[in-house]
């Protein structure tokens, strides 16, 4: 439950959180920035664009449901395999439940709005390596790692899509983004069961990559998870 | 170019509310009920397998290549990671990674 605070440790939890998070500035505005592009040069007008950063916030399922509008695909695909793209969520919304879970309805709609790759994989590393923090300083981390990254992935998606593609090919913008995702996860691979989740996540993605609809991505997943959970049960010693 | 029989705003709406759905199910539905035992053990690997079963396609299939192996952003991804790993940084990683996006580029241009 939550532990009354003093004022002090709760603007500690929000540096703590603005300082940890300020790096990922750096990778969310030039994929915003890719993403305003391809969008503007698909057709979509700067109100359509700014509409789906700004109520949408995830750069493979805005990216995912461009492509399938070009592809002309029907509606309902198009929704799908969006969504699709985004049930990874549902996951980081169960693993954050442990830590958010008793705060305020209002904080978890807002933490629920702001949930991305980024703030998931900050928050779940720094909650699973400091779990006895109190849910009001949870809640102050996780803001202050995404009020930082929100507008800046509005402001790229505007930037991108009034440029157009006046922005070179050379800057290979696109290139930043697996570079960011693997700075997210590399440093969390703390044991042999974390090496062998991921190794399995890895090897599946690739081979079931010809599924449909981010399938693959779905099954790889949880196929590492099991692998991961189930070293750890049999081998505890390993873990700690 | 999307034509302008698509429906834009009805796949903007669907694709807000249902992300949001998606984003809000267990953090609004289970609350501060405890999760059983075996399930948090799986959460816990979900950050190192969601995130490298999204990233090694990307990596292996670029999209700005046509979907052919690029040396310069598959050496990016594993510095990243080598870096990452070894010094415990995401700073540090991201860093290497730029380095060697902008070291191969600059080669190749």
């Amino acid at each position: 439950m939550t532990q009354p605070q003093k004022p002090k440790d709760q603007t500690a939890a929000i540096w703590r959180g603005l300082r940890d998070g300020a790096p990922f500035q750096l990778i969310v505005t030039p994929f915003a920035i890719v993403f305003g592009v391809v969008a503007s040069e698909a057709g979509l007008d700067l109100m359509e664009v700014m509409a789906l950063s700004i109520l949408v916030i995830a750069g493979a399922s805005q990216l995912t449901a461009v492509q399938l509008m070009i592809d002309q695909a029907p509606v309902f695909m198009v929704v799908f395999a969006s969504l699709a793209v985004n049930m990874r969520m549902a996951m980081y919304s169960a693993a954050l439940t442990p830590h958010l879970g008793s705060a305020r309805l209002w904080q978890r709609a807002l933490a629920a709005y702001m949930m991305t790759d980024h703030a998931y994989a900050l928050s779940a590393i720094t909650f699973e390596k400091e779990a006895d923090r109190p849910t009001a300083w949870k809640v102050r981390y996780y803001f202050g790692v995404m009020v930082q990254i929100l507008p800046m992935w509005y402001l790229g998606t505007y930037v991108g899509a009034v440029l157009g593609n006046a922005i070179p090919p050379s800057f290979a913008l696109d290139a930043m983004v697996p570079v960011a995702f693997i700075a997210i996860f590399a440093p969390a691979l703390r044991t042999v069961a974390h090496i062998a989740a991921a190794f399995v996540a890895i090897v599946l993605a690739l081979s079931l990559a010809w599924l449909p609809w981010s399938l693959g991505l779905i099954v790889a997943a949880f196929a590492g998870m099991i692998v991961g959970a189930e070293i750890e049960r049999r081998k505890p010693e390993l873990i700690s | 170019m999307i034509s302008p029989d698509m429906p834009v705003w009805l796949v903007i709406a669907a694709l807000a509310i249902g992300t949001f759905l998606i984003r809000f199910s267990f953090l609004g539905l289970i609350g501060d009920r405890p999760l059983p035992d075996w399930v948090l053990r799986h959460l816990r690997y979900t950050a190192v397998t969601v995130i490298p079963a999204l990233v090694a396609p990307l990596l292996v299939w670029p999209a700005a290549t046509g979907g052919t192996l690029d040396p310069v952003r598959l050496t990016a991804g594993l510095a990243a990671l080598a870096t990452g790993y070894l010094l415990r940084s995401t700073l540090w990683a991201i860093l290497a990674g730029i380095t060697v996006i902008a070291i191969g580029l600059g080669f190749a241009g």
